[in-house]
Parts: C-alpha cells; sequence; structure tokens
C-alpha cells in the first residue's frame, strides 16, 4: 500500500480462500518506556515511534510533527455493521496511534448455536464469519507493515458457540479475544454450566494461539444503578474469572483484566475511582490491565465524554494500563463513526503524552488516609462475597440468589441483583458427561481425554490420530464462501462501486455513501421548540432522516444548543469543482538570487485597532523563516497603525509593497480595511507601484482580491508564500508620480 | 425469584478479618477465588458440549455446517460421551475410508446405528481401542 493511494477493497477480497495470517498471538508495543528524544522533548512512558502516522493537531503546527506513542496498548471499537468499510476506518485508526482493533458483533450472535458465513451485513455489529475475519487480517496485516507496529486485531469469544469461535480465531490470526463465562451467565442468559464448560475448552485454544484474553467484569458496571457501589462485585467477577483461566492453562500474562473507573464527574471521582484503581491492580498484581473508559454515565454530549474520558486516562498514568481502550465520544448519540474513532484515540494519544513521567513528580499517598483506608475496604468487601458465596453453595448457588449484579455496596443488597438458575437459560440441559473412553483427537482440547487408549504417541498428540489437526496443517481448514446470494459483501460493493473510482464523492460517516452529515446550530428559544426548529431547519437545508442527536438548553429561556444529524443524498463530481491551485512556491535560494539581483523593500504593519503582531512577526522575522531572511529590506512599524500612516511610509520609504495583517475580522472589518488601503493608495497615486499584500488567519485569498489588493494570505502562510510573490511580481518604477 | 435485602452490616461482618496484615487478606482473597473455582474446572473437565465437539470437528477439517450436522445426529444416537470426533476416527477405520468422507456420511445421518453397535460392543468387552 502507498500512503497516498486508497486501500482497494477488492484485491482484499481477492483469493481469500488461499490467505493465511502472516502470525499468531498477540503483541506488546516495542521499545515501551525506553528514554527517547523527540523533537525538543525527551519523553520517559513513550515506545516506538510509526513509520507513517497523523500526528496531533497541534503537533503538525507547532512541534514539528512529533508524534510520541504512549507504552499503553491503545484500543478501537470498530463494528459498523459493513466490515468492508471498517477496513478503512481500522486503516484511518492505525495511522492515530491504534494497535488494538477490536470488532463488535452484530445483535444476537451470542445466541446462535454454531458459527456464522458469509458476509452479512450486521445491526450494531458485524457477524464474525470466518471469510469476514480473515479479510479483515489480510488488510491488517497490510496495514501494520504500512504503520510499521503490529496491529492485534480482536473480537468475542462468548456465547454458545464459544470453543468454535475460539478455533475460528486460532486458526486465523485473531490477537485478542473477550472470555468471560460471567458474561454469558449474567448479560445473555446462557446456561451457567454450559457457560463454564464452553469456557474451559475455549480458553485452552486461547492458551495454544497466545491468544489475549480480556474478561466482562466491567458489564456489572454499566450495568448496576450505582455504579460505584459495585466495587467489591468487581473484584469478585475479575478473581473468578482469572482464578478459572489459570486453571485451565491459560498463562497469566495473557490475562487481562477489563477495568473502568467506575464513575464519572460530577461525582468527586477521583476519591472513589483512585483507590479501587489501586486495589485492582494490587490484588491483581500479576496480571495485565486492560483500562476501559466509562460508558454508564456517557450522555450524547460528545464534550462530556470526552472530559471523563481524560480523567480515566490520568487515573491510568497515575496507576498502570497495560492497555488502555477508548471509548467513541459519540457512543451516546450514534453507532460510533469514523471521526468519533479518530477522536477517541486522539484523546487517549493526547492525554497520555502530556501526562508522560507524572510519577516522577506525583505519587499517591497510599499508605496515609483515606487511601490507606479505602483500599483495604474494597478487598474485604470482595473477601466477604466469596465467603458468602461459599456458604451459598458455591458460585452456581451464589447465581441462583441473586447475589450478583445487585446495585446495593456490598454485603448491603438490595434485591435487586440478576437471577439465574443453572438448570435454566439458553443451552439448558446440554452438557453431557465424558464416558470413560471419550476422545477428542485434536490440539488444545481441555479435560478428560482418553487418547491413552490409542497408545502413548496419541497420549502426547492426541491430533497425531488424524494426522494432525488444523492447528498443524491449516490447509485442512474448510473455507466457506457465501451462502447469501443477496445478503453479502459483493452486492453491497456493487451499491458503492461510483463512489470507488475517484470520480465522485459523497459525504460518510459509517458506511460509504451513507451522506451522513452533522450541524450544529444555537437557537434562542426553550428546548422544546428548539427541537422542533432544528428538525425543520435540517429539512429544509435539504437533508433526509433528519435527527436530533444533541439537545442541551444553554438557558431555560434564552436558548438550546442542538445538534442535528441527517443524509445529504447528492454526490460531487470532483472533475466539475474549482479548486484553488496549490500556492507555486519559489525555491528559497531563488528567491535569494532574485532580491540580490531586484532588492525589495516593504512596509509592514498590523493596521486599525489591532494589537496581534504573532502572525506578522512569523512572516518578517528571519528566525520565523520570515521575509528578512531572503534579503527584502523590512520596516516593521508595529500594531494599530492607521491605513493612511502605513501608506504613508510606504512612500516616504519608497517601498515596494505593503504588507498589512488583519486579525479582528468582526463584521467583515478586515476586507473593509483592504478596500480602504487599495482607495489610499489610488488617492497618494502610488497604487500601481506599491503591492499591496494583506495577511490574517480569517482572510480568504479570493476575496482579498476582490476588494482590490493584489494579494491575501490565510491561516497556515509562512515567509516564503509572501517572499514569492513579492519575488514573481517584480519591482516597479520607482520614480514618484508615475500616475499622475 | 428475588435476591435478598440486607443493610450494610460490613463492619460487623469485617471483625474476622480485622486483624489480618494486608497481604494475608490478599491471600485470603485468592485462597476463595480458587476453592470457588475448583468445582468448576472439575465439572469442565469431565463434561462436553456440543459446541466444544463443534471445535473438535472444525479441528478436525470440516467446516462449521458439516460440523453441526455430525453433532447433531451424535447428540441423537446418545453418542456425546463419546465424543463427536470419537466416533468420526471409529467409523472412518471401520469403514476403511478417509476421516472427511466418514464424516460426512455421518453428517447425513448415515451409520449411526452401527456407531451405536460399535461404541457399544467396544464397552461390552472391555477391548482397548486401536
Amino acid at each position: 500500500m502507498k500512503p497516498d493511494e486508497k486501500l482497494d477493497i477488492e484485491e482484499i477480497l481477492a483469493d481469500l480462500e488461499n490467505y493465511r495470517p502472516k502470525r499468531r498471538g498477540w503483541t506488546w508495543r516495542e521499545g515501551r518506556g525506553e528514554r527517547r528524544t523527540m523533537g525538543p522533548f525527551a519523553y520517559l512512558d513513550c515506545s516506538a515511534p510509526l513509520a507513517c502516522s497523523v500526528p496531533l493537531p497541534a503537533s503538525a503546527a507547532h512541534f514539528g510533527g512529533v508524534d510520541p506513542q504512549p507504552n499503553a496498548t491503545i484500543t478501537t471499537e470498530i463494528a459498523s455493521g459493513r466490515f468492508e468499510d471498517d477496513i478503512r476506518r481500522m486503516r484511518m485508526a492505525a495511522w492515530h496511534g491504534a494497535d488494538h482493533i477490536m470488532v463488535i458483533r452484530t445483535a444476537g450472535q451470542s445466541h446462535m448455536d454454531g458459527l456464522i458465513e458469509g458476509t452479512p451485513q450486521g445491526v450494531g455489529g458485524v457477524p464474525i464469519t470466518r471469510k469476514q475475519v480473515r479479510a479483515q487480517r489480510k488488510a491488517l496485516d497490510r496495514i501494520e507493515d504500512e504503520v510499521g507496529r503490529p496491529i492485534n486485531y480482536h473480537s468475542y469469544v462468548s456465547g454458545v458457540a464459544g470453543p468454535e469461535i475460539a478455533v475460528l480465531f486460532a486458526e486465523e490470526g485473531v490477537n485478542g479475544a473477550h472470555q468471560d463465562p460471567q458474561y454469558n451467565v449474567l448479560y445473555r442468559n446462557v446456561n451457567m454450566v454450559r457457560s463454564f464448560v464452553d469456557a474451559a475448552e475455549a480458553k485452552r485454544i486461547l492458551a495454544w494461539a497466545g491468544i489475549a484474553q480480556i474478561d466482562g467484569a466491567h458489564n456489572a458496571n454499566a450495568t448496576a444503578r450505582q455504579a460505584w457501589k459495585v466495587m467489591p462485585e468487581l473484584l469478585v467477577q475479575h478473581a473468578i474469572n482469572c482464578a478459572f483461566s489459570v486453571k485451565v492453562g491459560l498463562p497469566k500474562e495473557l490475562v487481562c483484566l477489563s477495568t473502568v473507573p467506575p464513575t464519572a464527574p460530577p461525582a468527586p471521582r477521583l476519591r472513589y475511582d483512585l483507590p479501587y484503581a489501586v486495589a485492582v491492580r494490587e490484588l491483581f498484581r500479576d496480571f495485565k490491565m486492560r483500562a476501559q473508559q466509562n460508558t454508564k454515565y456517557m450522555t450524547s454530549s460528545t464534550r462530556e465524554a470526552t472530559v471523563t474520558h481524560t480523567l480515566d486516562l490520568l487515573i491510568s498514568a497515575l496507576t498502570s494500563a497495560d492497555i488502555q481502550s477508548t471509548i467513541t465520544p459519540d457512543e451516546g448519540r450514534n453507532v460510533p463513526w469514523h471521526i468519533y474513532n479518530m477522536e477517541g484515540v486522539d484523546t487517549a494519544r493526547q492525554a497520555l503524552c502530556g501526562l508522560d513521567g507524572i510519577r516522577e513528580l506525583v505519587a499517591l499517598r497510599r499508605q496515609e488516609e483515606p487511601m490507606a483506608g479505602a483500599v483495604r475496604e474494597l478487598k474485604e468487601r470482595a473477601v466477604l462475597f466469596m465467603e458468602e458465596m461459599l456458604e451459598a453453595g458455591g458460585y452456581f448457588a451464589a447465581v441462583e440468589q441473586g447475589m450478583f449484579v445487585d446495585s446495593g455496596r456490598y454485603p448491603e443488597r438490595q434485591g435487586d441483583g440478576i437471577v439465574r438458575q443453572a438448570n435454566g437459560g439458553v443451552g439448558a440441559d446440554s452438557v453431557f458427561e465424558r464416558d470413560p473412553d471419550y476422545l477428542a483427537p485434536v490440539t488444545a482440547h481441555f479435560g478428560f481425554n482418553n487418547a491413552a487408549a490409542y497408545g502413548p504417541e496419541a497420549e502426547r498428540d492426541p491430533a497425531s490420530l488424524v494426522d494432525g489437526c488444523t492447528f498443524e496443517k491449516p490447509e485442512k481448514i474448510v473455507f466457506v464462501d457465501e451462502l447469501d446470494p443477496e445478503d453479502n459483501v459483493a452486492r453491497r460493493l456493487e451499491e458503492t462501486a461510483g463512489l470507488r473510482d475517484g470520480s465522485r464523492v459523497k459525504p460518510e460517516m459509517e458506511w460509504a455513501g451513507d451522506g451522513w452529515v452533522q450541524t450544529v446550530l444555537f437557537l434562542p428559544v426553550e428546548e422544546r421548540l428548539a427541537r422542533a426548529a432544528a428538525l425543520e431547519m435540517g429539512a429544509r437545508m435539504g437533508l433526509r432522516d433528519v435527527e436530533a442527536i444533541h439537545v442541551e438548553p444553554l438557558h431555560p429561556a434564552e436558548g438550546t444548543r442542538v445538534e442535528i444529524k441527517g443524509r445529504f443524498d447528492a454526490e460531487i463530481v470532483l472533475s466539475e469543482l474549482a479548486v484553488p491551485p496549490e500556492p507555486d512556491l519559489l525555491d528559497e535560494d531563488e528567491i535569494r538570487q532574485a532580491v540580490k539581483r531586484r532588492p525589495i523593500r516593504i512596509v509592514a504593519a498590523t493596521v486599525g485597532e489591532d494589537e496581534h503582531s504573532v502572525g506578522l512577526r512569523e512572516i518578517l522575522d528571519i528566525k520565523h523563516g520570515g521575509v528578512e531572511g531572503f534579503g527584502i529590506e523590512c520596516h516593521y512599524l508595529g500594531t494599530s497603525v492607521p491605513l493612511e500612516k502605513l501608506v504613508d511610509a510606504a512612500v516616504e520609504y519608497d517601498a515596494d509593497a505593503i504588507l498589512a495583517s488583519m486579525i479582528i475580522s468582526h463584521d467583515d472589518i478586515h476586507y473593509r480595511s483592504m478596500r480602504r488601503l487599495h482607495e489610499l493608495a489610488v488617492e497618494k497615486g502610488v497604487r500601481q507601484r506599491l503591492a499591496l499584500v494583506c495577511g490574517g488567519s480569517q482572510v480568504s485569498p479570493e476575496l482579498a482580491v476582490r476588494q482590490g489588493v493584489d494579494a491575501g494570505f490565510g491561516r497556515g502562510t509562512k515567509g516564503r508564500h509572501v517572499a514569492s510573490f513579492l519575488v514573481r511580481r517584480g519591482r516597479r518604477p520607482t520614480k514618484r508620480g508615475d500616475e499622475a | 425469584m428475588k435476591g435478598k435485602e440486607r443493610a450494610d452490616d460490613y463492619a460487623t461482618r469485617r471483625e474476622r478479618l480485622a486483624t489480618l496484615t494486608e497481604p494475608e487478606l490478599e491471600e485470603r482473597f485468592w485462597a476463595l477465588a480458587d476453592r470457588l473455582t475448583k468445582p468448576l474446572v472439575e465439572l469442565a473437565r469431565t463434561h462436553t458440549t456440543p459446541a466444544i465437539e463443534r471445535s473438535v470437528l472444525l479441528r478436525m477439517g470440516f467446516s462449521s455446517m458439516e460440523a453441526k450436522g455430525i453433532v447433531d445426529h451424535c447428540a441423537g444416537a446418545g453418542l456425546m460421551g463419546k465424543g463427536a470426533g470419537h466416533v468420526v476416527l471409529r467409523m472412518a477405520r471401520r469403514w476403511r475410508m478417509p476421516l472427511r468422507d466418514a464424516g460426512l456420511r455421518l453428517g447425513l445421518g448415515e451409520g449411526w446405528d452401527e456407531a451405536a453397535t460399535e461404541f457399544a460392543a467396544a464397552e461390552t468387552v472391555g477391548e482397548m481401542i486401536r
């Protein structure tokens, strides 16, 4: 792949039946914690940089494009329902610093007794199938070569087909997976006996493939009515899955705890969440921390979510995070959009870089109150919880008695916990005792296996009975392509073919050609009226399917902020666009030579009642690469200079050009000043020999020229742009009275 | 059924933990986790499910649909305790045909009476299966 070329989805889908992933197993970032210098800074908590990336906006503008990569693996969840469109989003996310891509499954997949095949469209996620997984892994294999860092690909090994999905993932090079039998039991009502028996097999397969496992405890946080009260239970859920995982053969370094700071502002969250974060990391010090961001208290405000998530990152930086997951800030309003995946990843990257080295400056007062008591109390409450579970008769009995996801702060109980029966739920009565001659002639099988009956070689290697299973001989894997002639990727791609040939463009947020756009309005009326008015305005803008996705009163009477989304249905033909040409810059040496041959003198000032000086100094000063550096003679008059005085100075210095900076733009004052500058130069008879150059952050070059000046320069202008213009224009005759 | 309600009696319940050092408290935490999960692991060690058996067949080189057919018939024939992969292996040997062919035949619902006989005979005579 080339950085300036789009990913070719047809190529990814071609010859998939013969594709094998490059590698297996989870990978951590390289060079973590090595002190490294990037640009003007030293970093203490960063890992190896990327070969290709999109730096943070401020980095591109002010820090020479440095793009430090934090120690933690950064996760983003990408699952729009169309895996083929998600692949492009994955590439963008990788360039923004994500190296753990999680794919949410389509609604209902956890109750499907078996694997799905083909590429049907999903709802709220993607149907996980062999073809879909293989295509995405193939694309990620290319993307990781492009960015120069391995990308961990991840989905879910839960529901009633857990062991089969684990096999699929092991075969197809998936690197991370959610696996927690408690999740099935509590939230998916899968029979609990079935769930634990299946989990043991699935975990053994994950261990064989080196797949990192993430547990499901964070769901209790999201489900509980008052999330900060569920902390003791969260510790118990982590303990059950960790202890079970290790017993069935997962090494601790592949067992990751999904831990979320449970509460959010306006709660004084650090007083609650920080002792909890410490307790988790102490009790589970041998395991890995997957720090997730809070979803429980998200609303449709992306700003509010971003602040909560930044505080989550602060807690990670003050404690630890091996994997830093991100939640898109639009999750409270949309199935996540492309732009918000990038925002989520950027928030993590930005905050963690900003917090680099914080633990060299700030230490937790672990042994002092209130931290010491709070941590101890959480551990004690968790111990008491497990003691009562044993008294009740063990895990199954405890679930039958509704001990889990009770909204009381254990041992307080509100009696509203989730109750499941050991003989109930999806898949009840589907657990069979293994006979004494039970056999599974494959690799990575958990539990009793009477392979010894077939001899010592079979006992050592049960798969030898079948001449190697797919784990040793991947050529035995059966690739199923499509089962549904209508609901498949080829059909979907046909519909959007015209948008992939580079001739047309249409806005998109989730899927190619979906047309979604978002608009922000302030309406000076109360909330209900504002919502109705915004919908009407969206319709009159020509948008289809208009919805209000965020309504926030700024004052009960004075007005409301409304964000709407709607579909823009037209496609723009790119060849019909009038695109302003790229500025044609002269070579720096060429400019210097030209100025040496024909010297150029200018006068410059910020005009009107305007005290801004930074922008103009950057254009002028030699140390910022300004025009002085090319040998241009500059006379800087300062700020708030009247236009007339500027023109007079140009006459006095016999200048070739005026550089006028106009930052203030209220009511288009800058364009009026340009017109006036032109008129003054005409009145004084110097307009033809004097170049008028106006610049400012709100200046549009086209509009500037329409006001009568010779050139306008907007945001991002450098001295070289202005110098190129001045050299091209050439030096005019200098005798006064040319125009008289 | 509803869970029970109870006021926060942490202060009295914790009395027995008050004398423990924090390392001892953590030790108890892990000892409890160990006791709670031991029976779950034993259950998993000695039982199987349709999903596990399908996962075995996938590893033996069957497609998801083929695996589902074989396991459904295996449960119908009452042979889940033998292992679905095991049945395929044994019948391939008995029928002297490649593993895949035997599995596909069983997936169509053929040969299950014979399979039941095969395993019953093995049990009766206590034969070592070779």
